[in-house]
This record gives structure tokens, C-alpha cells and sequence, in this order.
């Protein structure tokens, strides 16, 4: 067994610590980079974008703009969530394609901003999970659980990247 | 707010009394008599001068001053208006411009300069030329300054020392106005100066030390040969003149007109008035549920300041396509002297409003499309004299708003695309196979393909590196198509059409299932009711006859998948592009709605159906639909379940 090196895409300070945002999605705890978060909001009217992949299937006005509402569960093996579940919304803000855009995470509950120790994260196992290996950077081990810190930003350059082939 | 650069702000101005300028000389080389637009001219010329030497922007005042002196003298009727002397102040002006910048290499003025005099002078059929260029013999200068000059920081001291720099001269001072002592204010300036120059001092050389103050002064200058009493009127540089008066007040109207905002900071307080708005929509929910009889009126009133306040902000970004067309009649002027043809540019529907982001990318590739039907598509004079058709070549360039989209045609009367010049050269470059068939459209195509315009030649009006290819590139980015036709010996057009991004459109709002959705109410033909026993007979074929024609209908529902019961009584709505038209099968027709165009995400550039979202009064979210493509998917169906019927029977 390789001792696991910390994922190279997690920004860690120079203490080896990064301020995350955990959240609930199903039954799972996330976390990503407080950085990222523009707002928490509670659950707005949300659009649907018929033909859009699930992973984005929603519009919302975020503030005059509208921007995509992602629901990440289908990436993650969960059932999708309904329009009747309890939501937050967590606005950040990526680099997608050309520039930066703003895209809501449909989250169940917004738990708290911890900071994360470079030493608590392993890299994601060869075996044993239940979903796509690259859609994760890296497990923390936090009590009782585990924390998933998913990557993000390859998930919606992906979906970005598959909508721009798609029309050309 | 940050700390506005004054300089910075002259330089806009600047540029913009130089548009004005350009496009009135431009006029004026049309009616050289025209005594407005060579008010006018002066006028710009003269405000020019004037807050360049406030901003510090002395060479610029002092090239200015020149040219102004030349128009002051053919409002005067000293001179006449010359198509030379139009395009040596046309020039002079893109010396102002680099002025402005600050890139200005000195020899380059004074060829103008040059060139300016002479033009001046070769008009002049009067010996006023003269006392210009000459100056040789010396000269006789006399000048008073108003009385409050020194309160207004004018040191007259220091302007004898310039003039004394300029050679050996004589000064006397007349003191007979002077009043007595006891009525005299320190502060003021009551003497005059006469001063004789011996040598050779040039007139501009004189009337440049007085640059700052010459509005205001009173002085004659008149050549030492010259006898003393022949002062001619040219010579004399008069008093304030009305105009020069009226002037400072024109320009604060100007000022009144317009104010500059940064585009950011229209779409920060877009956003902010599209929160208030929901803000408000929530208010007035509350209101209406348990609110008392004032603050429900409170509310009402809020909605309908709301309301406006989002009509105003939407139209704020808009500018006319007439600020664009406007930078091409100079392009056309220089090609037709560039090339030797005679072009007039006609210009069509200027007032179409786009968004100015549009307008900005849209400059570069019409530049490129003038530019090559004013060099490729024109003949000479003579062929076209030839050909029976009017010696000067016609360039039409015109903009009109059609449903989301803002179309614009480059049209010439030359010699049209010569298709198989394009077909052998398309073979040379091996973008297509010797002998491919090709539709027409294809083979008119292959103009905007990489690679093709081989012959790439720089001129100073190509020089900015944009091939066809990018041409269409930038129109791609913008979402927008390139058509072209053509017609031998009768001249091509292309049409642009642009989607209206963050434009408004007038939309029709309907319901299908839950959703709402937004058609562009221009691209609306009729809206009809679909009866029941149509609807079950139209099962089998997704077909309605419409005044004796079959058209093919879309079931929104189906399309989208909502999972919803049709409504008993559903809607058609029946929307064209052109020629093609199809149906659309809603749920509900709720009316009209104001549409501010929001792009979609890069998340969802997939989804083709629609060209963009929108923000409703309630702060919901509707998408709008993309017609051509909904045509598009219509006709294809149809085709496609003809094919198969075919195929079944």
C-alpha cells in the first residue's frame, strides 16, 4: 500500500488547512472551499430547463441573474432530489469554459465553514464507493463519519464541455 | 466612487467632438456651401482648442488653433469651402486624434499645416493668401486685453516676453485709456500694446502666443509693408464673435444630454432593480394576504414604481446601430479615394436599437464586409459606364429588428461573386474535391471558409488582419448567421443576423404544464384555439390545415416532457421564420410580456430549443424560445414521419 499523498487540485494554506462549507446531501456530508461560496440561500421558485442534463435540470433568479441550479445526488448515486424536499441553496461561483459563472448547489442542509487538516485527507479508494472515482478529491475522516470533499469544478467543466460538443 | 481622471474624461470628449467633426466635413465635402455645417466645424474646432490648452493638451490646442483660423475664415467669406481644404482638415483631424493620444509625431502637423495653408491660400481669390504666407517684411501688431484679464489670471507681461522671443521687436505701451487714478482698480488692465517685428516672424507664430486669450482681446495685426491704412478685415482678428459667445453654452446643453456610465455598473444596478422587483412581489403578496387598506396602497404604489423603474433600466443599454453606420461613411470616403471609384453609402435604419456590447463586436467584420464589397464587388467607373449602370457604385447598408434578432444587409450594385473564380480557387486550396457539387448557398459559403481569401492584402484600411473567416467567427460568437446572395452583374448582398443579447424583446408568455415560456412576439403569425376533435384527429399526424396549408405543429408538452394533463382547451401558436412556419401547442396563452434577454449558462448550451432566459414581474424564471430551432425540429418531424408513412403504405 502507497502512502496516500494529499490531493494535488486542494488549495491548502500554509498551515496545511483549507476553510470548507460542509453540507448534507441524502445521507452523505460534503465539503468544498469556502472561497467558492458566494451565498447560502434558502430554497427559491426554480425553473426547469427541459432537455438539460439532470446534474443541472433547474434555472433560478439569483438576484436579477439567472443562473443553473445544479442538484449533484445523481453524481453521487443518490436519488434526485423532488421539488417538495427541504433545499439550501449554495451559490458559488466556478470557472466554467470562458469566464466565471455563478451556479447553485442544491444542498438538503447546510451544516457548518470547519477547517479541514491537510493530515485527516485520503485520497479516494481504488475500490469499494459507490460513485465515479474522479468525482471526488479526497475523504476526510471527521468522528464518527466521513466528510466527501467532491471535485467540483471537473464536474461542471465536464457538463460545460459536453453541452458546447453537443450543439457543434 | 472612484476618483474620476479629468484627463481621461477630455479624451473622450475629445473623441467625440472629432466624430462630430469628421462626420460634418464629411456633409460639408457634399455641400461645400453649406454655411451651418461650417458653423458647426468651427464650433467643435473651437471647443477643441479650448478645453485641450485647459487639460494641458498644448500642442493640441496650438495644431487646433490653425485649423480653426481657417474655418473662422471661410464662415467669414474670406475663403471658400474646397473639397482640398475638407480633406486636408480630415486629415488634420486624425492628427488630432493621435494628438489626443499623445502619439502625434511633430512632422506629421506640420505637413498639414503645410498643406492646410496652401489649401487656404489656393482658394483665396483675394490677395488675403498673402498676408498668411508672407510676413517676410514684418509686422504691425496692436492689442488690448479686456480689463478683467489679469483678475482672470492673464499676466501680459508674459506674453511681451513670448512675443520678444519671437524676434527683434518694438513694444510701446498706450496708456490713453487709463482712466484717472481715483477711478482706477488695480486689478484691472487698461493698457494696450503696439508692437512692430522687423524680421521674419510667420502670422501663426503671433496669433500662437495669443492662443489662450484671443477670444476675449481686441487686436489687429497687420503685415509692415503693407500700408497702415489698408488694414483689410481679413486681418483683423475680430472681437468675440456670436458664435464663439454662444459657444460655452452649447456645450454644457451637451452635457445635459448625455452622461457617461460604465456598462458594469448598468448591469449591477440591472440586477439591483431586478431583486427589488422580487422584493416587491413578495410585499405585495403579504399585502394582499393580511395587509390593512394602507399598506396595501403603499405596496400598489411601490409596484408601479418598480415597474417603471424596470422599464427605464431596461432600455438604458441599448444604443442605436446610427453610431456605428456613422463610423463607416469615412471608411467609404477614404476607399472611393483609395480605390479611384466613386461610392456612395447609403445607410438604412439607424435608429435599431442593439445592445452596445453587439454594436462594439459588430464594427471589425462590417469594416471587413464594406471594405470588400466596396474593392471586390464595385467596378471602376468606366465598366460600370460600361455595363449601363450609374457611374458611381452604390453601397446599402441597413439594420432592422425581425423577432429576437437584429438583421443587417451589406448590399452593392457591382459585379456580384464570380462563382466559378470561387469554385477554382476553393479547388486550388483543397477545401473542396475538383468537381464536388455544391448547392449555391455552399458554394457562396466557401468565401468565410480559413484559408480562402489567399490574396491577402494589406492596405492601410485591411491592415487590421480580419479575414473572412473571422468575419464569420465573430458573427458565430455573437450567435448570429451570415447569408450571402448574388446576382452577376447586379451585386451581392449579406445579411447578418444577430440575436438581440440582453436586448428586450416584446414576447408572448405562455404556460405549458408548469412551465412558462416566452415566444418573441415578431416572430408570432396568429394564435388559435385547438379544438378538441382537432386535437384527437391530429394525433396520427402532427398536422393542422391553416387557411387551405398544411402546418406542421409541435406539442410543446410532449417536446418537454412535462408529465402533465393537456388543458382541455389548448392553444396554437402559430410562429414563422420567413417562409417556414409551424405551430406551437401551449397550454395557455398569458400575454404579453417585456423581455429582457438573460444568455443561457454554458451549462446548457445543449439545449437548443431555447436562446436565452428571462426574469418575470414575480421574479420567476422563464426561458425563451428559440424559434428557428423549434422550426427547424418541426419541419424535420414532419419530413421525417412522411418518409415513414411513406414508407409504411
Amino acid at each position: 500500500m502507497t502512502h496516500p499523498s494529499s490531493p494535488s487540485s486542494i488549495a491548502w494554506n500554509a498551515d496545511g488547512e483549507l476553510q470548507a462549507l460542509t453540507f448534507v446531501m441524502g445521507t452523505e456530508t460534503f465539503a468544498i472551499e469556502a472561497e467558492f461560496v458566494h451565498e447560502i440561500l434558502d430554497l427559491l421558485p426554480t425553473t426547469v430547463v427541459p432537455g438539460a442534463d439532470p446534474l443541472v435540470g433547474h434555472l433560478i433568479n439569483f438576484r436579477g441573474r439567472v443562473i443553473p441550479l445544479a442538484d449533484l445526488k445523481p453524481a453521487f448515486a443518490m436519488e434526485a432530489a423532488t421539488d417538495t424536499s427541504p433545499s439550501r441553496i449554495i451559490v458559488v461561483e466556478l470557472s466554467i469554459g470562458d469566464g466565471n459563472h455563478y451556479v447553485g448547489l442544491r444542498a438538503d442542509a447546510v451544516d457548518e465553514v470547519a477547517t479541514i487538516h491537510v493530515d485527516t485527507v485520503e485520497p479516494p479508494p481504488q475500490i469499494g464507493m459507490r460513485w465515479p472515482r474522479d468525482h471526488v478529491r479526497g475523504l476526510v475522516r471527521r468522528g464518527d463519519g466521513i466528510v466527501v470533499i467532491p471535485d467540483i469544478a471537473i464536474l461542471f467543466e465536464r457538463l460545460a464541455t459536453r453541452a458546447g460538443r453537443s450543439v457543434h | 466612487m472612484s476618483a474620476v481622471d479629468p484627463v481621461a474624461i477630455f479624451r473622450v470628449e475629445a473623441g467625440e467632438l472629432l466624430d462630430q467633426v469628421e462626420q460634418d466635413l464629411l456633409d460639408l465635402g457634399h455641400r461645400l456651401t453649406d454655411a451651418a455645417l461650417v458653423d458647426a466645424v468651427f464650433r467643435s474646432l473651437h471647443t477643441l482648442k479650448g478645453s485641450g490648452a485647459m487639460f494641458g493638451f498644448d500642442a493640441l490646442a496650438a495644431f487646433t488653433h490653425h485649423c480653426e483660423t481657417a474655418f473662422d475664415r471661410v464662415r467669414k467669406g474670406l475663403a471658400p469651402a474646397t473639397a482640398e481644404l475638407v480633406a486636408v482638415i480630415l486629415s488634420a483631424q486624425d492628427h488630432m486624434r493621435a494628438l489626443v493620444d499623445g502619439d502625434a509625431p511633430r512632422a506629421d502637423g506640420d505637413a498639414i499645416l503645410a498643406r492646410l495653408e496652401a489649401a487656404i491660400a489656393d482658394g483665396a481669390d483675394l490677395p488675403v493668401g498673402a498676408p498668411v504666407v508672407a510676413g517676410g517684411g514684418g509686422w504691425r501688431l496692436s492689442f488690448a486685453l479686456p480689463v478683467d484679464a489679469m483678475a482672470n489670471g492673464t499676466n501680459p507681461l508674459m506674453l511681451l516676453d513670448e512675443l520678444r522671443e519671437l524676434g527683434p521687436c518694438t513694444i510701446v505701451a498706450r496708456t490713453d485709456t487709463i482712466p484717472p487714478l481715483d477711478d482706477l482698480t488695480p486689478t484691472d488692465c487698461h493698457i494696450g500694446w503696439d508692437v512692430t517685428f522687423a524680421g521674419a516672424v510667420t502670422r501663426e507664430a503671433i496669433e500662437d502666443v495669443f492662443i489662450f486669450v484671443m477670444d476675449d482681446m481686441e487686436m489687429t495685426l497687420a503685415p509692415l509693408d503693407a500700408a497702415a491704412d489698408e488694414v483689410t478685415p481679413d486681418v483683423d482678428l475680430p472681437p468675440v464673435t456670436d458664435v464663439a459667445r454662444a459657444d460655452p453654452v452649447s456645450v454644457a446643453a451637451k452635457a445635459g444630454e448625455s452622461v457617461r456610465v460604465p456598462a458594469e455598473r448598468l448591469d449591477t444596478l440591472m440586477d439591483r432593480v431586478g431583486e427589488l422587483v422580487i422584493a416587491q412581489s413578495r410585499l405585495s403578496q403579504l399585502a394582499g394576504q393580511d395587509g390593512g387598506l394602507a399598506l396595501r396602497s403603499v405596496s400598489e404604489e411601490i409596484e408601479r414604481l418598480a415597474g417603471e423603474l424596470r422599464d427605464t433600466m431596461m432600455v438604458l443599454r441599448m444604443v442605436p446601430v446610427a453610431t456605428l453606420f456613422g463610423r463607416f461613411r469615412r471608411l467609404v470616403h477614404d476607399l472611393a479615394r483609395d480605390t479611384g471609384k466613386a461610392i456612395e453609402l447609403v445607410t438604412e435604419g439607424e435608429t435599431t436599437e442593439v445592445d452596445k456590447t453587439v454594436v462594439e463586436r459588430l464594427f471589425d467584420p462590417l469594416v471587413h464586409l464594406i471594405r470588400n464589397s466596396c474593392d471586390h464587388g464595385l467596378e471602376t467607373a468606366d465598366q460600370r459606364l460600361a455595363a449601363g449602370k450609374p457611374e458611381a457604385g452604390m453601397v446599402r447598408l441597413s439594420a432592422h429588428q425581425a423577432g429576437g434578432e437584429v438583421v443587417i444587409t451589406i448590399r452593392d450594385d457591382g459585379r456580384g461573386i464570380d462563382r466559378t473564380r470561387v469554385r477554382a480557387k476553393a479547388e486550388a486550396n483543397g477545401l473542396i474535391e475538383p468537381g464536388a457539387v455544391l448547392g449555391d448557398q455552399e458554394l457562396l459559403q466557401l468565401i468565410f471558409a480559413p484559408g480562402f481569401s489567399t490574396a491577402a492584402q494589406v492596405t492601410n484600411l485591411s491592415g487590421r488582419g480580419v479575414g473572412m473567416d473571422v468575419v464569420k467567427r465573430t458573427i458565430e460568437s455573437l450567435r448570429g448567421t451570415i447569408d450571402v446572395a448574388s446576382i452577376d452583374g447586379e451585386g451581392s448582398t449579406i445579411t447578418l443576423r444577430i440575436p438581440l443579447t440582453l436586448a428586450i424583446i416584446e414576447g408572448l408568455l405562455v404556460r405549458v404544464g408548469e412551465g412558462r415560456y416566452v415566444v418573441p412576439l415578431a416572430s408570432v403569425e396568429e394564435c388559435l384555439e385547438l379544438s378538441l376533435e382537432e386535437d384527437l384527429r391530429s394525433r396520427a399526424r402532427s398536422l393542422i390545415t391553416l387557411r387551405d396549408q398544411l402546418v406542421p405543429f409541435l406539442r410543446l408538452r410532449d417536446l418537454f416532457a412535462t408529465g402533465t394533463r393537456p388543458d382541455p382547451w389548448q392553444k396554437i401558436v402559430v410562429v414563422s421564420t420567413g417562409a417556414e412556419r409551424v405551430g406551437l401547442v401551449v397550454d395557455q396563452i398569458i400575454g404579453n410580456h417585456q423581455t429582457v434577454i438573460k444568455a443561457m449558462s454554458p451549462l446548457h448550451r445543449d439545449v437548443a430549443s431555447f436562446s436565452g432566459a428571462t426574469i418575470m414581474g414575480d421574479g420567476g424564471v422563464a426561458l425563451i424560445l428559440d424559434i428557428a430551432q423549434l422550426v427547424a425540429t418541426g419541419q424535420s418531424r414532419d419530413q421525417s414521419r412522411e418518409e415513414r408513412l411513406r414508407a409504411a403504405g
